[in-house]
């Protein structure tokens, strides 16, 4: 019988742990919802478009229904009309999941202080990547992507929330009754 | 392609009480009718004056009364811009005669002063909010609205527990 | 055992009410509908929006009257450049600015360069809407887009969000590698332009999909207000640069197409044909523009403009159709009413009257064919 010589080994044997192929798998491939909101909504196809490729990170696949997507990129204005369903969409989504808030109205309402906008969305979803600009440009997109490529690749399967007992569906918030 | 003269004596023969004002100095040229006589003068406007583009229906919040402002234009005729302005004194409660039979432009233009301005229009097939939700209280683009940022659970007890329908 | 089936008696039929949208891959933004269905036949729709007011016109209250500018950006995003230009009309209608040549030559280019970008992009989006998903023609159309953005980075400094047609000119000329690119952008767009007729037009689904879909006749278009490619699709020889004559219009030499069928296969050859036309005027554009300053207004002057009290109405033809302002001035240096005429609220005045009666497919291809942009319906 043919021994095996030492130099096949490391071509025919990968040793690595659960930790990093669960975590390769999940970046190599996030797809994100098909959810614009407003302009920034524009740089995130043009994002997806032939000059600054996001295939070749797997996510020019954007799902039309949230319970099939793992990446919701907020962009765009967030009316308190849209408020409510933005957090509904949010909730249908399956965990993992992870949301980037795309340009100034994202994270913070922008320039629009008035009465109608929600003054960032991190009031009613936790966010894991901010990216700043006004529309950002597609390539500080692809950063904030490789930045939460980073974070996805850091989490571990003994510390992730949706392994650990909690409601998955976040609540909208409500007013809290006068303290006096 | 009618003078400022021609409409001006046309419209006083046919309506001599609806024409209030024509202001001068103005840029454009502007007709100040009484609220009461707008739906006549409008089909007049369309029908005989050939006036049959209405492509701007919006309110002025003055100090003293609130103004309703129309800017037409005649499409297959020629006509340049034409401006009317509504006065409407009472603030408490203003009400103003649709035009969405005459112009259909303003079905959606008249909702949105009535959702912004609070300005009632009488006759209007669907006058719901447009802009704000149905349980949205107050009238943002009066004057006497401060302009302010809300958090989400601020409002949350206007909107309905389920989705409207 | 066999069973007895009784006779059938009429069946009883009921409609169906769906939701559609503010979340949906084919609204072209948070756009909703309440479709009432019998079977797949559209019986009623009502379009609800308002998921995108941002409270504009009552911001702009407490901004001077520069400080509005980027407000106008955000309106139709994908054409930044026209929106600036109508408030720029506007404004100088108030406060009786006047332009230098150069600047109206260098507004048209950038004008006439958006309207062929927003052109392609509704070609590109109709397609998207029609089944052709995964984006070839969107991608074949943003490839171009790049192309022309990269021209107005240059120009302005920034791709989408110009900020860069002002009341009194323009914020900076434009540098010297821009000419020449432009020269060799114009005939490769032609071609463009030429690759997506050649390859769409004729396409039997497209005809299919699209040859009486969506009629819009030309009385009622004008009736509801409509504008734009959407009502000279139907008929109507209007378009407001040649109405109006604004800016330097009267100098160049193009025509204005027209079809007479109303529907969507219309509406996108309208749409190509004006692209075309488009491209003469930046050739004509190019060929003629003078040397000069570019703005009669510097910033200094401009961020403390306090117009005469007045009222004030602008407008241009705008890609989508006619965008307006109407701004009223008491004086000071804060507009006292800031309202924006609104290109894609008016053309979505009739669309319950062209989807009813068919499927709840067109009722897609209809609302791409019109196209809207959402930060513009609701400010």
């Amino acid at each position: 019988m043919p021994a095996m010589n030492d130099e096949e080994i490391p071509r025919n044997i990968l040793l690595t742990t659960v930790d990093a192929v669960y975590n390769w798998g999940r970046r190599g491939s996030t797809w994100p919802v098909m959810f614009g909101l407003a302009c920034c909504a524009i740089e995130m196809i043009a994002a997806a478009c032939a000059r600054y490729d996001i295939a070749r990170f797997g996510m020019e696949l954007f799902r039309p229904s949230p319970r099939q997507a793992d990446l919701l990129i907020v962009n765009g204005t967030i009316t308190q009309k849209m408020a409510p369903q933005v957090l509904r969409i949010y909730n249908q989504m399956a965990e993992p999941k992870y949301v980037i808030a795309m340009g100034s109205c994202a994270i913070s309402g922008g320039m629009f202080t008035s009465y109608a906008v929600l003054q960032g969305i991190d009031e009613i979803i936790p966010v894991d990547v901010y990216i700043p600009g006004c529309p950002p440009r597609p390539e500080a997109l692809v950063y904030g992507f490789m930045k939460l490529h980073e974070k996805i690749m850091k989490q571990s399967i003994k510390t992730v929330p949706w392994f650990a007992k909690e409601p998955a569906v976040r609540p909208a918030p409500q007013p809290q009754p006068a303290s006096e | 392609m009618l003078t400022h003269e021609e409409i001006l004596s046309r419209l006083r023969e046919r309506f001599p009480e609806a024409v209030l004002d024509v202001p001068e100095g103005m840029i454009d040229f502007t007709i100040v009718i009484a609220p009461q006589a707008w739906h006549d003068v409008a089909l007049f406007l369309r029908d005989e004056l050939g006036y049959d583009f209405l492509t701007n229906v919006t309110a002025v919040d003055w100090p003293d009364r609130f103004e309703v402002v129309y800017h037409l234009y005649g499409v297959q005729a020629g006509h340049p811009l034409l401006t009317i302005k509504l006065p409407v004194t009472d603030k408490e409660n203003p009400v103003v005669p649709s035009v969405v039979d005459v112009w259909r432009s303003a079905d959606f233009q008249e909702r949105e002063e009535y959702d912004l301005m609070g300005i009632r229009f009488e006759d209007h097939p669907n006058l719901k909010r447009i802009m704000m939700w149905e349980g949205y209280e107050g009238h943002p683009l009066r004057k006497d609205f401060q302009n302010r940022t809300y958090s989400y659970a601020e409002l949350e007890p206007t909107r309905k527990a389920t989705p409207d329908w | 055992m066999s069973v007895q089936i009784p006779p059938t008696e009429r069946l009883r039929t009921d409609t169906i009410q769906i939701n559609m949208g503010p979340h949906h891959p084919s609204t072209h933004g948070v756009f909703r509908m309440v479709l009432t269905l019998d079977g797949e036949t559209v019986v009623d729709l009502e379009p609800r929006f308002g998921y995108l007011h941002r409270g504009i016109e009552k911001t702009a209250e407490e901004r001077t009257y520069v400080q509005n500018v980027p407000f106008t950006d955000r309106l139709d995003y994908i054409c930044g450049i026209t929106n600036n230009w109508a408030y720029a009309l506007a404004l100088e209608k108030l406060a009786g600015i006047e332009v230098p040549e150069r600047a109206e030559y260098i507004r048209v280019i950038l004008g006439e360069l958006t309207r062929v970008m927003n052109h392609m992009l509704a070609i590109g989006f109709l397609w998207n809407d029609l089944g052709a998903t995964t984006f070839t023609p969107v991608v074949y159309a943003f490839r171009e887009r790049e192309r022309i953005l990269d021209l107005i980075e240059m120009a302005a400094g920034s791709r989408m969000m110009p900020s860069y047609i002002r009341a009194g000119g323009v914020v900076a000329d434009l540098p010297e590698e821009f000419m020449p690119r432009l020269q060799k952008l114009v005939p490769h767009l032609k071609r463009f332009i030429d690759e997506m007729d050649t390859m769409l037009t004729k396409n039997e689904i497209f005809r299919a999909r699209a040859v009486g879909v969506g009629v819009l006749k030309a009385k009622d278009a004008i009736n509801a207000g409509i504008s734009g490619p959407v009502l000279r699709a139907s008929g109507v020889p209007y378009d407001i640069r040649k109405v109006d004559s604004y800016s330097i219009y009267d100098r160049f030499d193009f025509e204005v197409p027209v079809h007479t069928a109303g529907d969507v296969y219309a509406r996108y050859l309208q749409r190509l044909a004006e692209a075309r036309q488009s491209l003469r005027i930046i050739e004509q554009a190019m060929r003629d523009i003078p040397e000069g300053p570019v703005t009669s207004l510097p910033y200094k002057q401009l961020s403390r403009l306090k117009p005469p009290k007045g009222e004030a109405y602008g407008r241009i033809e705008s890609p989508k159709g006619e965008l307006g302002f109407y701004l009223v001035s008491d004086g000071s240096n804060k507009p006292y009413r800031f309202r924006i005429r609104s290109t894609s609220l008016l053309n979505l005045t009739l669309l319950r009257e062209m989807c009813i009666g068919h499927k709840v497919a067109d009722v897609v291809t209809i609302l791409g064919s019109i196209d809207i942009t959402l930060g513009d319906v609701d400010r």
